[in-house]
């Protein structure tokens, strides 16, 4: 049964490299693979250049930026150090981000290949179960669910998953119908092939171009909800992350602006390095829209 | 003989492509008589489509521009008027319809409205008087209970209703030349029909001239004063419909010709008997276009571009094997 | 008609019990004593008020008997009672709806005026300056936590440039008549309705180009123009309305996200809506307050689509026909 699919299905390399060609080619989509490189180097190998313990209190609060070389980003409202922040702030973010994604496609694939497949009455009832996921307002609902069950890193990738996931159930559904109508897939059926094996190894692969640009997509949206969530005080307040200094500095804005400043720009920039690489992932695979 | 409605001098007209300039209309001419029914023949791509929408003045600029020739309709030249009075023009003297009724028409917008909306461009006239003549103009088309059929969105109607109703369209301003595009393509066979012994019974009502675009030949035989078979940008024959059909000039011709009795029998079929495809327009050589397709090509084929040759009175082809009298043989 | 209302009508009934069913779930799925939950960790949690609501809420009796209690209060318009701020919750939340609804609605107003002209200026040309303009603002829009382009904005006119007030609806100090009070309000509303529009804007502005550049190179388009349309009225008559239909959709499915970055944006601007009152109440420990607004935030979602509904139908006939 392996050996058939291998030969049936059209060959997904080849398409991938030519994405990836054009990928390379965009000036934008560069910019934002540099942007995520960045962060991620600062993340994971910041703590052994800089090692700083964002939780120490360091100097006096409220020290601006540039004042004493020792703490060049300055001091939040207890005089610790904000750059040690910035740099351990980003795994949790980050973590939570890519697990939260994660989350969201494997329900959101899930329910949506399903539902795309069979049609009919398995269709009707997840799509039912869907929409109401939909109408559900996803930051108020997270916030719910972390405050009933405690804010740690775990609960809060699975509350932003929970709340996601529906988008990319109606895109994975919409791919299934496109693609289970066409002739490689009926062949497949004609030869005996389960229906199992057609969704996972026929149908999913073939859909998988706009499912990697809404993944890369989700982790952007993931980010942004987990620094929402820890800006109202509902992360771990015992892990350091970038919503969570926003959240704690906001009292100080006026006057000190770095406080909160500064862990917005590294969100945005972030998430900025996420969007530009999903808008070039999408230009890539979809050569003729660009052409518009 | 009286002056034509419309007279097409030598057009050009080129498209900017990531490969390079292409020659969409090379040396496009033909005329077209008022009441005369002139059909333009050729395979996909060949230009047809685009000699339509130069004669409005909706060539799509970027990437297309007309670099040369003259269309004179009534005598004025189409390519230097102003664009305030081309829109005149487009709809009031010149109408045209499209190949594809299925999306031709704004689906927000009744079937009614945007009859009107021609008329209220083109005539002084108040909204109930606009109205009254789309009614008019759907029963004029042969569309039953009209005043209903008036206030139906696009969707609501078939594609041969909707075909007509582009039809009432085009004619809501009495045009003086109407341009069909491949009216009947995407319709079922008796439909076509229909839709063709329309245009010709309000042409002769009217006396609108048409220019129709079709890779029907059977159609063409019926209909067709005139003829005029293009090839890869240029018009390869023309002629009276009767000359042209009977004893065709150019290899191509011969073998459009020879697809008649296949069209109603696959409509999809695209000429299964020349064998290739239309060159690509940016990589066209010096010589004849049809070249690598023809039964009949020699070498000195690849040398020029060949003339036309007269082959009796307004009937001629572009051929060099005519000249020698071989391809008549 | 009247059946596709009634049911379109049924469905949201249908969303609604769904909800209150939720809300059940999640306060017996909570760890802890569900009587605890429901008189919330801050509250008075004194054992007279415990026995009253084990009573009220039957919780010593089977779970379905206890859904059932449940939804006979909530349908009888009973979500508990706050005992934080010592009063209902449906009360509660009612007093806090209006700010909310006019923040999102200015919001929404703001995005979607502007957010669809923009993205027309846009699609006349994909080079020029406007499509450039888009392309930023849909960058900015969809990276920058709307709380922090918020927290800037406070940066920006709390003391740089003092214009607009930055906290609050009202200005308790100012006295004066109706349109003084509307006046007022209107001056606070300017920058929460900026920063939650502004990410709307974005989105609508980037949608509408992408969507006016589709419709432009449509087949109704071409016929528009052979039939003599001027330049402009192809743009605003025949392709924008055409154009508008993926907007309105979207801005329909997104409700519930422009609910969540309301409360994001009322907590930034201490403006006296249900974001705030959520945020104080999560901080309080305060159960029966937080899942009502969660009801009731998912009651204007489902509300919102029901028009969001008629609207698209209003604009696309093809949809009004039903089928």
């Amino acid at each position: 049964m392996t050996a058939v699919t291998k030969t049936s299905v059209p060959a997904a390399r080849g398409p991938m490299v030519e994405a990836w060609g054009i990928f390379r080619r965009s000036p934008s989509a560069m910019l934002g693979l540099a942007l995520l490189a960045v962060v991620i180097l600062m993340t994971f190998a910041g703590p052994f250049l800089y090692g700083v313990d964002p939780f120490e209190i360091v100097w006096a609060p409220l020290t601006p930026p540039g004042q004493e070389a020792a703490i060049p980003l300055g001091t939040d409202n207890l005089g610790r150090d904000i750059l040690a922040g910035l740099i351990e702030g980003g795994s949790a973010t980050l973590a939570v981000g890519f697990a939260a994604a994660l989350i969201t496609m494997l329900i959101g694939v899930m329910v949506g290949a399903y539902a795309g497949f069979y049609g009919g009455v398995v269709d009707d009832v997840l799509m039912r179960f869907t929409e109401f996921f939909q109408v559900l307002p996803p930051l108020l609902f997270a916030m719910v669910v972390v405050t009933l069950f405690q804010p740690t890193l775990v609960n809060v990738a699975l509350a932003i998953g929970i709340v996601s996931w529906p988008q990319t159930a109606r895109l994975t559904r919409s791919e299934f119908r496109r693609i289970r109508t066409l002739e490689y897939v009926s062949a497949m059926r004609a030869i005996g092939a389960g229906d199992s094996n057609i969704i996972w190894r026929v149908i999913l692969p073939n859909a998988l171009p706009p499912l990697i640009v809404s993944a890369t997509l989700t982790i952007g949206m993931a980010i942004l909800f987990e620094a929402g969530l820890s800006f109202l005080g509902l992360s771990d307040p015992n892990v350091m992350s970038w919503g969570l200094m926003i959240g704690s500095g906001r009292e100080y804005l006026l006057d000190a602006w770095w406080v909160v400043t500064l862990p917005g720009a590294m969100i945005f920039l972030t998430v900025l390095g996420v969007s530009l690489v999903g808008d070039g992932l999408n230009d890539a695979f979809n050569p003729r829209l660009r052409e518009r | 003989m009286t002056q034509p409605v419309l007279d097409i001098r030598n057009l050009k007209v080129d498209f900017m492509t990531r490969r390079g300039v292409a020659h969409v209309l090379d040396d496009v001419s033909f005329t077209v008589a008022p009441g005369e029914l002139l059909a333009i023949v050729g395979e996909s791509g060949c230009g047809k489509s685009m000699t339509a929408l130069s004669v409005l003045g909706l060539v799509p600029t970027p990437p297309g521009k007309v670099v040369g020739g003259s269309i004179l309709f009534q005598g004025r030249d189409l390519a230097q008027l102003r664009r305030s009075d081309m829109r005149k023009i487009r709809g009031g003297d010149i109408a045209m319809i499209f190949q594809e009724p299925m999306t031709s028409l704004n689906p927000v917008f009744t079937c009614g409205e945007q009859i009107a909306e021609a008329v209220r461009l083109h005539q002084n006239v108040s909204p109930g008087a606009a109205h009254a003549r789309a009614v008019e103009m759907l029963r004029a088309v042969g569309i039953p209970e009209p005043e209903l059929r008036a206030n139906a969105y696009p969707h609501q109607l078939s594609g041969g209703m909707r075909q007509r109703v582009m039809i009432a369209m085009a004619l809501s301003c009495q045009p003086r030349l109407l341009i069909a595009d491949e009216p009947t393509t995407a319709l079922d066979v008796t439909v076509q029909a229909q839709i063709f012994s329309l245009l010709d019974e309000l042409r002769h009502k009217t006396g609108t001239a048409i220019v129709l675009i079709t890779h029907d030949m059977g159609a063409v035989a019926e209909m067709a004063d005139k003829v005029a078979v293009m090839y890869a940008g240029r018009i390869i024959e023309q002629g009276p419909a009767d000359a042209v059909l009977d004893s065709p000039g150019h290899p191509y011709t011969r073998g459009l010709l020879a697809s008649i009795p296949r069209v109603y029998a696959d409509p999809d079929a695209d000429l299964p008997e020349i064998p290739g495809i239309v060159p690509a327009l940016t990589d066209l050589g010096r010589g004849c276009a049809f070249e690598p397709r023809c039964p009949l090509a020699i070498n000195a084929c690849h040398a020029a571009q060949p003339r036309h040759v007269a082959m009796s009175a307004n009937h001629s082809a572009a051929c060099i094997r005519l000249k020698t009298g071989e391809v008549l043989a | 008609m009247y059946q596709r209302i009634t049911k379109q009508l049924l469905y949201a009934v249908s969303l609604i019990l769904a909800v209150l069913v939720l809300n059940f779930l999640l306060i017996q799925l909570a760890p802890g004593d569900p009587a605890e939950v429901i008189a919330g960790e801050m509250g008075g949690a004194n054992a007279e008020v415990m026995a009253a609501i084990r009573a009220q809420y039957g919780l010593d009796k089977p779970l379905l008997t206890q859904l059932g209690l449940y939804l006979g209060h909530a349908l009888q318009g009973d979500l508990g009672t706050s005992y934080f701020y010592n009063r209902p919750v449906v009360e509660l939340i009612l007093s806090r709806l209006g700010p909310t609804l006019l923040l999102v609605a200015t919001a929404l107003g703001f995005a979607l005026i502007v957010g669809t002209r923009l993205g027309m200026l846009a699609s006349r040309n994909p080079r020029g300056i406007a499509s450039a303009l888009v392309t930023v603002l849909s960058l900015i829009g969809y990276s920058a936590p709307v709380f922090w382009t918020g927290l800037m904005l406070v940066i920006l006119f709390g003391a740089t440039i003092p214009l607009f007030p930055i906290a609050g609806m009202i200005d308790v100090v100012k006295q004066g008549g109706p349109l003084v009070r509307a006046l007022d309000i209107a001056h606070h509303l300017v920058l929460p309705a900026l920063t939650l529009g502004l990410v709307y804007l974005a989105q609508y502005s980037r949608l509408t180009r992408a969507s006016m550049l589709e419709v432009l190179g449509a087949d109704y388009i071409r016929t528009a123009r052979a039939k003599g349309v001027s330049e402009r009225q192809v743009f605003n008559r025949h392709a924008f309305r055409n154009a508008l239909l993926p907007v309105v959709t979207v801005a329909g499915m997104q409700f519930g996200a422009i609910i969540s970055g309301a409360v994001l944006v009322e907590t930034v601007f201490s403006w006296p809506g249900l974001g705030t009152l959520a945020f104080q109440s999560i901080l309080a420990r305060d159960y029966p307050t937080v899942l009502g607004i969660l009801f009731f935030s998912t009651l204007i979602v489902i509300i919102a689509n029901l028009l969001t509904d008629f609207v698209s139908r209003l604009l696309d006939p093809r949809l009004a026909g039903g089928r």
